[in-house]
């Protein structure tokens, strides 16, 4: 009864992120190989690749829409919709009914004069729980709990476009990108579903994500420098950025018409004990896993971080010596969860263009997570 | 001709039949099955005042907290990791499949963000002589005093943790579907069994997030009951004087595997996972479909993937968080799918003991169903002293012992999320 063996096709793409928008804006980035738009003031010390200006009303037509959405909301729902423009199914309901999602995400944005100025109250307090009870109560937006809940991105997903076959959220930062594709894809080449949307929306422009990570020293100060240059430690710029891939049977593409861009391969992936070599070593095993020949390019997800950078490029070499490695921190930032599907669409852009016939994307999370992405021309 | 049957190994679509062999459970009321289940037949309720965190000011003070479990310092993650792990314990004992988890880890966690605690001390170390500001806790970040708390603070470190602890393979599944995430954990696992990844899944859903501003974001949406005086009478599924849910804690972990495997190291089983279905909703962030047609379709795709028509089930074990929205929109979704038969279909709501676990609460109601199954008893919905005389339900008032087979397990959630599991005795 296996049916693991049906082709999985990518029939959509919408991408948004520092380097503008959509698949031609990117390819285009990536074809001249500059350093990516960055801010190294707004948040100083720390750099970020802000997302492009976006004309919202085309993508969230309601402004009430927009006003219930934090920005990693926003963009998120942005890129899926030109996902959606891009497969060719914006205004088929039926198609739309049935699409299940995948996405990986973490939480959205915090109010963050709110907090400030509850922080700086509670300094002068005698009675520090009624305090903060009184503060959240009435500084608290009642809607930002839904700006900020994970699956939401998810949910007004299916608010705006009208994507309701299911959805699934996946947390846990790089490996959860890779995850949503592993599973979007196996659930179609099993059969248990015809069509699924998978992706993820992070925004890096603010503050308190540059907290967390800040916390245990991840973060590049105060410039960006390309992934695979940076001194000392290295860490990462955060980019801003969203991606979404309509993936579908081959059959179900073909019945309806669609161009398939790419074909997406079984994902690997794993999570080993972090040790010196470790990383090295799984990523060579999950490229053998997932069956790479002749890639055209490896584009990798490298956080920055510099040993781990150097054990992905090692592990890479090991297995794939003489194919050239590409950081896609270095056309976006590093936008976490987003990373594994953004580096998935821009391999599937490259072999819809005629520019790679294999392409493979790898990720390395920075505390937990390796995998392996294939995608080859349809 | 007769139509496709099951066997002992596969269903009737020739797919691995998904076997539970064991179960683990952490409530208010107790840590462990035993405990939960003398609990919940009893009718004993475990919401209380609020104990944890001053509640003055506050409009809703009461919570089905875990108070016999605690973490330094006490936060969502930690809490939620440490309730995962005592009812991942008990179900991995229980299956006695092994100290090396042979499977895969889906988790459901509730979404994690550094709290108020932690705010405050960074802000201290800031030492900003005026407002405090963001920038001033990223400078105090950067005196490396608080690298550890950066782990605490990202998504994905709870199930990293976990899959440490029982050596679960592969990489682990985070994941939130709002309240109905319990029951995706459990259908993530299924799919994989039945795609034959993998022959066992740890599927557990938790939650440990009473805290000031959790509490305080869903009392703002007028989500939670306010009638907080008795604490244990708060929480009235399908009652007509139903004012909203009350938040609860605790977690629940399923050892799922492939009936073949289980049988072939000669293990329990306690029961199946017969079928998943879910559907999405894009009518609003928090409201369902007027006309119900997602709820209801969720629940007919889980009747389905079964393989079985509405009849064939025994008893509901309803999402019933006691909203008015909710218990109305399950009532009606439950007419449509089982029509007239729903009003001698006998259904209840755990929560009116336990509260609304969240993110646990699809497995640990998936773990009660299997429990109900097993000792052919339903544990009553509390509270129910005045019906709603609009929802034409069986509601279970008192424990009811009935041979139970078959139980349909609802979840909705947020954000249009409708997750329902049939779990059953036998093969369908």
């Amino acid at each position: 009864m296996s049916r693991r063996d049906r082709a999985v096709v990518v029939t959509g793409l919408g991408l948004v992120s520092c380097a503008g928008e959509g698949i031609e804006a990117h390819l285009a980035a990536f074809a001249a190989a500059g350093p990516p738009r960055t801010d190294a003031e707004s948040f100083a010390p720390y750099p970020v690749h802000p997302v492009a200006p976006l004309a919202l009303d085309t993508q969230i037509p309601k402004k009430s829409d927009q006003r219930q959405m934090e920005a990693w909301q926003r963009l998120g729902v942005y890129a899926a919709g030109l996902a959606l423009d891009s497969a060719g199914v914006k205004d088929d309901s039926g198609f739309k009914s049935a699409l299940q999602l995948i996405v990986a995400a973490g939480g959205g944005e915090r109010d963050y004069a709110v907090d400030g100025a509850i922080l700086t109250g509670l300094r002068g307090t005698n009675d520090p729980g009624a305090y903060l009870n009184e503060r959240l109560l009435n500084d608290l937006r009642p809607t930002l709990f839904l700006a900020q809940l994970s699956n939401l991105l998810a949910g007004n997903i299916s608010i705006v476009h009208g994507v309701t076959g299911a959805s699934r959220t996946f947390m846990g930062e790089e490996s959860s990108g890779v995850d949503a594709l592993r599973i979007g894809h196996a659930r179609i080449a099993s059969g248990q579903v015809e069509t699924m949307m998978v992706g993820g929306s992070y925004s890096a422009e603010r503050p308190d994500v540059m907290v967390v990570h800040e916390m245990g020293g991840y973060l590049l100060k105060p410039d960006y420098r390309p992934v695979f240059e940076r001194g000392d430690g290295g860490g990462f710029v955060l980019g801003s950025a969203a991606a979404f891939l309509v993936l579908e049977s081959a059959e179900h593409a073909a019945a309806r018409g669609a161009r398939a861009l790419a074909r997406l391969m079984p994902v690997a992936n794993d999570r080993v004990a972090r040790a010196p070599g470790s990383v090295s070593a799984s990523l060579t095993r999950l490229i053998g896993e997932a069956g790479i020949e002749r890639p055209d390019v490896v584009l990798s997800g490298a956080t920055g971080l510099r040993d781990l950078a150097a054990e992905e490029v090692a592990g890479i070499r090991a297995a794939l010596p003489e194919t050239g490695i590409r950081a896609t921190g270095d056309l976006i930032g590093h936008p976490l969860e987003v990373a594994a599907p953004f580096g998935a669409a821009l391999a599937a852009a490259f072999c819809a263009a005629g520019s790679a016939r294999e392409v493979v994307v790898t990720s390395v999370g920075h505390r937990r997570g390796e995998g392996v992405i294939r995608v080859v021309a349809a | 001709m007769s139509a496709p049957r099951s066997s002992s190994t596969h269903d009737a679509q020739g797919r691995p039949l998904v076997a539970v062999t064991g179960v683990g459970i952490v409530t208010s009321l107790g840590r462990g099955a035993a405990e939960n289940w003398d609990a919940l037949t009893a009718g004993r309720s475990g919401i209380r005042s609020i104990a944890r965190f001053p509640t003055e000011g506050l409009r809703t003070r009461i919570a089905g907290t875990v108070d016999f479990l605690d973490t330094d310092p006490l936060v969502a993650p930690l809490l939620s990791e440490r309730f995962a792990t005592v009812a991942a314990e008990e179900a991995v004992a229980q299956s006695g499949i092994g100290a090396r988890f042979p499977g895969g880890l889906f988790v459901a966690v509730p979404p994690v963000e550094m709290e108020w605690p932690q705010r405050q001390a960074l802000a201290e170390a800031a030492g900003e002589p005026d407002e405090v500001t963001y920038g001033g806790l990223q400078r105090a970040a950067a005196s490396r005093r608080f690298d550890a708390w950066h782990d605490l603070f990202i998504f994905g470190t709870v199930a990293d943790r976990i899959a440490d602890r029982f050596g679960t393979k592969g990489s682990p599944i985070s994941l939130s579907t709002a309240c109905s995430s319990g029951a995706t954990a459990i259908q993530l696992g299924v799919e994989a069994i039945r795609r034959g990844e993998m022959e066992a899944a740890l599927c557990i859903g938790t939650d440990g997030s009473v805290n000031p501003e959790s509490l305080i974001r869903f009392s703002l949406l007028s989500a939670l009951s306010t009638q907080n005086d008795p604490p244990e009478g708060a929480s009235k599924p399908f009652s007509k004087n139903r004012d909203g849910f009350v938040m609860g804690e605790g977690a629940a972990a399923l050892v799922l595997e492939s009936a073949e495997s289980a049988r072939a190291r000669g293990a329990t089983i306690l029961g199946y996972v017969l079928g998943c279905g879910e559907k999405g909703d894009g009518f609003h962030r928090t409201r369902s479909s007027p006309d119900g047609a997602p709820v209801i379709a969720a629940m007919r795709a889980a009747l389905d993937d079964a393989g079985l028509a509405p009849d064939a089930i025994d008893h509901v074990n309803a999402h019933g968080t006691s909203t008015p929205e909710n218990d109305k929109m399950e009532a009606l979704g439950c007419s449509a799918v089982f029509g007239e038969r729903v009003s001698r279909l006998p259904i209840s709501s755990n929560k009116s003991m336990i509260g609304h676990t969240l993110t646990a609460a699809g497995a640990i109601e998936a773990v009660v169903s299997l429990l109900t199954i097993r000792h052919g008893r339903i544990p009553p919905t509390i509270n129910y002293a005045v019906p709603d005389p609009a929802l034409l339900l069986d509601v279970v008032g008192t424990a009811r012992d009935v041979p139970v087979s078959r139980v349909l397990s609802n979840s909705f959630g947020f954000g249009g999320q409708n997750t329902c599991l049939v779990l059953g005795d036998e093969p369908a």
